[in-house]
C-alpha cells in the first residue's frame, strides 16, 4: 500500500535527521531578505571556514517567548539568537542571554581599535553584540500623494492636504512618539510628556484625528504590500523593506527619511548552554561581527552597520551595483531629523502604555 | 423536487427564484477557491489581475511562481517537513483511534459518554488553547521543538476525527458476523483481521485521511510546538502571507486545492464501498 | 430464589455467574481496548491544558524571590501611609542581593509591573545599585533605599507587594476582567484600559454573527441538497466539501486577495460602475473581512449537519400537508421546518464553538476591529510574555467552549458530528 511506504518513509527520514544532529548549529534571525543577507555575509563564509552547518531558524519575533520557555524547560536549543536591542535588554535582565565582554571577546577594528570604543554607544547592554543601525520611517507612493510630495512625518497626520489610507504598526511604540511630536510637543520633551498620563491622552487624541484613515501593520512586510498594491499611500516600515520595495521592484514609491526613529538589531548568546557550544557561538560572533563583515553585510540590505569603522568600507550593492552609502538611514542627509528608540522609558511603560493603546483600537 | 407541470406562475417563479439564491451561495462557497488559481499564473509579484491578464495576453501568465515554489528550498523543506510530519502523525492517530473506536462500539461500555468527550474535546477546545497548553508542557518535557513533539501534537488533533468516522462505520456493524465467525472456530485476532478489518476499512482510511489533512493543514500548533527544523507548508505559507510579498503562496495554493479533489475524490469512492459493502442503498 | 432452578451454563456454573462474567470480560475488553488512545490523549492534550490553567493563579516568583521579606511585610499596614519598618527594608536588601545574583529580581520587576507601572525600573535600577552595598557597614537600610529611588518610601509598592506576596493570586483573572486591586479593595479599571469585557463581548458578537450567516446561507442548501436526486446532489454535495477540504491558509489568502480595495471585488465593482474608483468599499482589516472570510470557512460545517437532519425527513409529510390544503409556504413553515430544527441546532452550536476560538482567519483579514479574543491571547503568549493573563483569558473561553459542547451533547450528542 502507499500509505505504508510513506509511513516507513516518514520514519526513516525522522532517524537520519536526528542522526545529522552533532556538528549543527541553530542561528535564529528574522527571516526574509534581512536573513539572507546574513546567509551571504556571514552564515556562508563562517560555514566555509569552519565546516559546521548552519541551520537557520526564522523565530526572532517570538525569541524572548521560546527562550523563556526553552530555559524554564532547561533545554535550550539555539545557539546564537538575532534579536533587537529592546528583546537584548530584556533578556539580559531575565539572565536568559550571557553577557559578553566586547574587549576581550568581540575582534578589534583593524587599525586596533578596541571593539567597545568602536560600537561606542551602541552597546545598549551587556548581552547584546550590535549588528544594525535601522530605521522606521514612512515611504509613500508617489502618484499618490498629489503634487507636492511630504517632506516632515508631520503629513501622516495631514489627511487634508493627503487624503487616502496610511499605515501605522500596531504598537504604541514609535506612533505616540510622532503624535506628540506632530502636535507641538519639543524632540527632547517627548518621553517627559508621554510618561504622564494627560501626555498619553494627548498622543491619543492626535492618533484619533488619523484613526479611521489607518490600517495597523504587524509585520515588517505588510506596508510594503500594501504599498505595492496602492492599499495606502503612505506607511511606516523598516527602511530597508523600503529600500528592497523602491530599487529592486521598481515600485513608484518615495522615501521620507523625517522623523524617523533609529534602532538596534544585534546577536545574544543564550545563557546556559554548553561549554563547547558557547565556545562555538562566540567563535562565530567575533567572526560575524569584525568590521569587514558588518560593512559587507551593507551590500545586501540598506542598513546600516553598527561598527564606526565599517562606515568607510560600505561599498556597493551586489547586484544593483548603486553605491548603498546614500540608502543608509544613518547617511547625513538622511539622518536630519532622528529619534532614537528609548530601550529604558519603553520597558517601564509598555505594559501599561499598550493597554491604553488596545483598548483605544478597539474603540 | 422537480417543478410539476401544474404549477402556479408564483410557484414556478419561486422554483427559479429559489435555484437562482442556491446558485449564488454556490458561487459564494467557490469562486474563492477558483479565483486563486488563475492568479498564481501571474508574471507580476502581486495578488491582483493586473491589465495584462485581463486583456489575456501570454505576457501576463507565466509559471514563475511554481519554479520558485520547486526550486526554492525554504518551499522545498517546507514540503518535506509536512510530508515527514502528517503522515506519522496520522499512523499514530489512526492505530490507536480505530483501536478505541472498536472498543467504544462494544455494547457494555462503562463511562462511555465521558471517555466520548474527552476524546472529540481536541477537536473542540480552540486551537490557540492548545497550542500554547502544548507549548509550556512540551518545553517542559523537551518536546518543544523537535519532531517529535510536533508529532504527537498533531496526532492527538487527528484522533476525533478518526474516532467519529470509525465509529460512523461500526453503527451499521452486524454483530452476528463476529459472532459467526467465532463459532466457526475463528480467535479474535483471526476474526478482526478477516471480518470487521475489511468492513471498517472505508471507516479507518477516511479517519485517516481526515487525520492527515489535519496535521498537513495545521498552522497555529506547530507554530507553538516546532521550531524551524519543524517548518511546514502551511507554517512557511503564513510566514509568506505576513513577511514577504511571495504570490508563490498561490502557486503552493493552487497545488493544495488540487490535492484537496485528489482526496476528496478518494473519499468519495471509499464512501461508495463501505455503503455498497455494508449493504445500504448508495448516497 | 429457593423455588426456581438454576440455570447451569455448559462449565457447571450458574448461567447468570457466567454471563456477569461474562459482561465484565467484555466491560474490561472494551476498556482496554479504549485505554492506550484514552492515556494519549490524557497526556499529550489534558495535561498540558491543566498544566497551563494553573499558571493563571500561580505567583510563587514573589516568595521565591524575596522570601524573608514577604515575611517582615505582612504585619505592615498598608492603611497607615507610611513605609514599612526597618526590619523590612533590611529584609529586602538581603533578598535583593541573592535575588540580583541569579537576575531574578527583574522577571520580579516584570511580574509586578502587571500590576503597578514602574516598577519594572524599580527592581532594574536598585538591583543595579544595590551591588554596591555593603550589607554589613549599613547604618539604616531605610536611608539607603531613599537615597537608591524615592519611591521605596511611597506606600504604593509596598501595597502591591503585600498584595501580591501569595503563592496563588486571582490578579490575572481581576485583569483578565478589567477589574485591578486597587488601594481600597477590588475597582474597575479606567475606562480606556478597559478591553477584554468589550473584546469578549466582540468575539461572541461576531460569532453570532457569523452562525446567523450560515443558517441563511446553508439552509437553502442543505434543502436543496436534500431535496435533489441523488445523482445531482452528489454532484452538488462536491461543491460544499470542496472548501471543506481546502486548506484554511488557502481559503484565507483567497479572501485576501479578493477583499483588498484594489482586489478582484472591489476591481469589478469599479469596472460595473456600482462603486466610485475614488469611494471603493473597505471589506478587509475590519469586522466586515473576519465576518465574509469566516462564514464561508464555516459554512460546511453548518450544511453537513442540517443536511443529514434533512435526508430524514420524508417528503410524503410535506405532500401529505399539501394534499389536506395547505400551500407550499404553510406546509414548509408547519410541516417541514420544525422538523428541521435539530439539524438548525447541532450546525448552530458546532459553527458557533468553531468560530468562537478562531485565531488564524481574523488575524490575516480582521484588521484591529474585527479580531477575536484568541488573538489577544496569542499576544500575551508570545510577544508581551504575561503568560498568567494569557492563560486566564484562555481558561475564560474555554469555559464558554466548554459550557457549548455540553450543550452540543446533551442536545445532539457527540456520536452524531457527522463529517463528510
Amino acid at each position: 500500500m502507499k500509505m505504508k511506504t510513506l509511513m516507513l518513509g516518514g520514519a526513516a527520514f525522522a532517524m537520519t535527521a536526528t542522526a545529522a544532529m552533532a556538528e549543527d548549529m541553530t542561528i535564529v534571525s528574522w527571516g526574509g531578505a534581512y536573513s539572507a543577507s546574513q546567509k551571504a555575509a556571514y552564515h556562508d563564509p563562517y560555514a566555509a571556514k569552519e565546516g559546521v552547518n548552519i541551520i537557520n531558524d526564522e523565530s526572532s519575533a517570538e525569541a524572548v517567548a521560546k527562550l523563556r520557555a526553552m530555559s524554564e524547560a532547561g533545554n535550550t536549543t539555539w545557539d546564537v539568537v538575532d534579536v533587537v536591542a529592546a528583546d537584548a535588554i530584556r533578556l539580559c535582565d531575565e539572565g536568559l542571554a550571557m553577557e559578553i565582554d566586547a574587549d576581550t571577546q568581540l575582534a578589534d577594528a583593524p587599525d586596533g581599535t578596541k571593539a567597545s570604543v568602536d560600537f561606542g554607544d551602541l552597546l545598549v547592554s551587556e548581552c547584546f553584540i550590535p549588528q544594525i543601525v535601522y530605521s522606521t520611517t514612512f515611504g509613500y507612493r508617489k502618484d499618490l500623494v498629489g503634487a507636492t510630495a511630504p517632506t516632515s512625518v508631520c503629513s501622516v497626520f495631514d489627511t487634508a492636504a493627503y487624503p487616502g489610507k496610511r499605515s501605522l504598526e500596531k504598537r504604541p511604540i514609535n506612533n505616540m512618539e510622532w503624535a506628540l511630536m506632530c502636535d507641538g510637543v519639543a524632540k527632547a520633551d517627548v518621553y517627559d510628556v508621554l510618561a504622564t498620563d494627560e501626555g498619553q491622552s494627548r498622543a491619543f487624541a492626535k492618533l484619533d484625528t488619523i484613526k479611521d484613515d489607518v490600517i495597523w501593520w504587524s509585520a515588517g512586510a505588510d506596508t510594503p504590500q500594501l504599498l505595492a498594491d496602492g492599499e495606502v499611500i503612505m506607511g511606516s516600515t523598516y527602511n530597508g523593506r523600503l529600500f528592497a520595495l523602491i530599487e529592486e521592484q521598481k515600485q513608484n514609491v518615495g522615501m521620507l527619511w523625517d522623523g524617523q526613529v533609529f534602532d538596534l538589531d544585534g546577536w545574544i548568546i543564550p545563557a546556559g548552554l554548553s561549554d563547547e557550544r558557547k565556545a562555538r557561538a562566540l567563535d562565530y560572533v567575533k567572526f560575524a561581527t569584525d568590521t569587514q563583515r558588518l560593512a559587507d553585510q551593507a551590500k545586501y540590505i540598506s542598513y546600516g552597520p553598527a561598527r564606526a569603522s565599517s562606515a568607510p568600507l560600505v561599498g556597493q550593492h551586489a547586484t544593483l551595483g548603486i553605491d548603498m552609502a546614500p540608502h543608509m538611514p544613518t547617511d547625513p542627509n538622511n539622518a536630519k531629523n532622528t529619534l532614537l528608540y528609548n530601550y529604558g522609558f519603553w520597558a517601564d511603560y509598555r505594559d501599561d502604555i499598550d493597554a491604553k493603546f488596545q483598548a483605544w483600537l478597539a474603540k | 423536487m422537480a417543478l410539476p407541470i401544474y404549477a402556479s406562475p408564483l410557484q414556478t417563479a419561486w422554483y427559479y427564484g429559489f435555484r437562482f439564491i442556491c446558485a449564488v451561495i454556490f458561487f459564494f462557497l467557490i469562486f474563492p477557491i477558483m479565483v486563486i488559481i488563475p492568479l498564481s499564473f501571474n508574471a507580476q509579484d502581486f495578488f491582483t489581475f493586473t491589465p495584462e491578464m485581463l486583456a489575456f495576453k501570454a505576457e501576463g501568465y507565466s509559471t514563475k511562481h511554481y519554479q520558485d515554489f520547486f526550486t526554492n528550498s525554504d518551499w522545498q523543506n517546507a514540503l518535506r517537513n509536512s510530508l515527514r510530519i502528517a503522515p506519522m502523525a496520522t499512523l499514530l492517530s489512526v492505530s490507536f483511534g480505530t483501536l478505541a473506536a472498536i472498543g467504544l462500539s462494544q455494547s457494555h461500555v462503562p463511562f462511555r459518554r465521558a471517555i466520548m468527550a474527552i476524546l472529540i474535546s481536541p477537536m473542540i477546545v480552540p486551537l490557540i488553547i492548545s497550542a500554547a497548553s502544548m507549548y509550556f508542557f512540551f518545553s517542559r518535557i523537551g518536546l518543544q521543538g523537535t519532531y517529535m513533539g510536533v508529532v504527537l501534537a498533531h496526532a492527538v488533533l487527528g484522533v476525533p476525527f478518526v474516532i467519529i468516522t470509525v465509529t460512523a462505520t461500526l453503527v451499521g456493524f452486524d454483530k452476528s458476523l463476529t459472532r459467526a465467525a467465532a463459532n466457526m472456530g475463528a480467535g479474535p485476532v483471526r476474526t478482526f483481521f478477516k471480518i470487521q478489518m475489511p468492513l471498517i476499512l472505508p471507516g479507518v482510511i477516511s479517519g485517516g485521511l481526515f487525520a492527515f489533512i489535519t496535521s498537513f493543514d495545521e498552522v497555529v500548533v506547530v507554530l507553538f510546538v516546532g521550531s524551524a527544523g519543524q517548518k511546514t507548508l502551511p507554517w512557511q505559507m503564513f510566514t509568506g502571507l505576513r513577511e514577504q510579498i511571495s504570490p508563490t503562496i498561490l502557486a503552493v495554493a493552487t497545488i493544495l486545492i488540487v490535492v484537496s479533489i485528489m482526496l476528496l475524490t478518494t473519499l468519495e469512492l471509499l464512501r461508495r464501498r463501505s455503503e455498497r459493502l455494508r449493504g445500504m442503498s448508495p448516497g | 430464589m429457593s423455588n426456581t432452578e438454576t440455570v447451569l451454563a455448559s462449565d457447571g456454573s450458574s448461567l447468570k455467574q457466567s454471563l456477569a462474567r461474562s459482561l465484565r470480560r467484555q466491560k474490561i475488553r472494551a476498556l482496554l481496548l479504549i485505554a492506550p488512545l484514552l492515556l494519549f490523549v490524557l497526556l499529550t492534550f489534558i495535561a498540558p491544558i491543566v498544566d497551563m490553567l494553573f499558571r493563571s493563579v500561580e505567583n510563587s516568583i514573589v516568595q521565591e524571590t524575596l522570601p524573608t521579606t514577604v515575611v517582615e511585610l505582612a504585619s505592615w499596614d498598608a492603611e497607615s501611609g507610611n513605609p514599612p519598618s526597618e526590619a523590612v527594608f533590611e529584609a529586602l536588601a538581603r533578598d535583593l542581593k541573592v535575588a540580583v545574583a541569579s537576575k531574578s529580581h527583574t522577571r520580579l520587576g516584570s511580574r509586578l509591573n502587571y500590576e503597578q507601572t514602574g516598577v519594572s525600573s524599580l527592581f532594574r535600577q536598585t538591583g543595579r545599585q544595590i551591588k554596591k552595598l555593603d550589607l554589613e557597614a549599613t547604618p539604616s537600610f531605610k536611608d539607603a533605599f531613599e537615597k537608591m529611588n524615592k519611591r521605596w518610601l511611597e506606600p504604593e509598592v509596598w501595597t502591591v507587594l503585600q498584595a501580591f506576596s501569595g503563592k496563588y493570586t486571582d490578579g490575572y483573572f481581576l485583569a483578565a476582567a478589567d477589574l485591578t486591586r486597587g488601594a481600597d479593595g477590588i475597582e474597575v479599571v479606567p475606562e480606556d484600559e478597559k478591553i477584554y469585557f468589550k473584546l469578549f463581548l466582540r468575539t461572541l458578537q461576531m460569532s453570532m454573527t457569523i452562525t446567523i450567516m450560515c443558517i441563511l446561507l446553508g439552509y437553502p442548501i442543505a434543502f436543496l441538497l436534500a431535496t435533489l436526486p441523488l445523482r445531482s446532489s452528489n454532484m452538488l454535495m462536491i461543491l460544499v466539501l470542496l472548501p471543506f477540504w481546502t486548506s484554511l491558509l488557502v481559503r484565507t489568502s483567497a479572501w485576501k486577495v479578493l477583499l483588498q480595495q484594489q482586489g478582484v471585488i472591489n476591481d469589478f465593482l469599479v469596472w460595473a460602475h456600482i462603486v466610485a474608483d475614488d469611494n471603493r468599499l473597505e471589506l478587509i482589516n475590519n469586522v466586515t473581512g473576519t465576518v465574509i472570510a469566516m462564514t464561508h470557512i464555516l459554512l460546511p460545517f453548518m450544511i453537513l449537519p442540517l443536511f443529514s437532519v434533512m435526508k430524514t425527513i420524508p417528503p410524503t409529510y410535506m405532500r401529505a400537508a399539501k394534499s389536506m390544503g395547505a400551500n407550499d409556504f404553510t406546509a414548509f413553515r408547519r410541516v417541514y421546518f420544525p422538523q428541521s430544527i435539530p439539524g438548525i441546532g447541532a450546525g448552530s452550536i458546532l459553527v458557533f464553538i468553531l468560530s468562537i476560538g478562531y485565531y488564524i482567519t481574523p488575524e490575516i483579514v480582521g484588521g484591529t476591529k474585527g479580531v477575536f479574543i484568541s488573538n489577544r491571547i496569542a499576544y500575551h503568549i508570545s510577544s508581551s510574555l504575561n503568560w498568567g493573563l494569557g492563560a486566564a483569558l484562555g481558561a475564560i473561553l474555554l469555559v464558554v467552549v466548554l459550557a457549548l459542547y455540553w450543550m452540543y451533547d446533551k442536545f445532539v450528542g457527540i456520536d452524531n458530528v457527522k463529517l463528510g
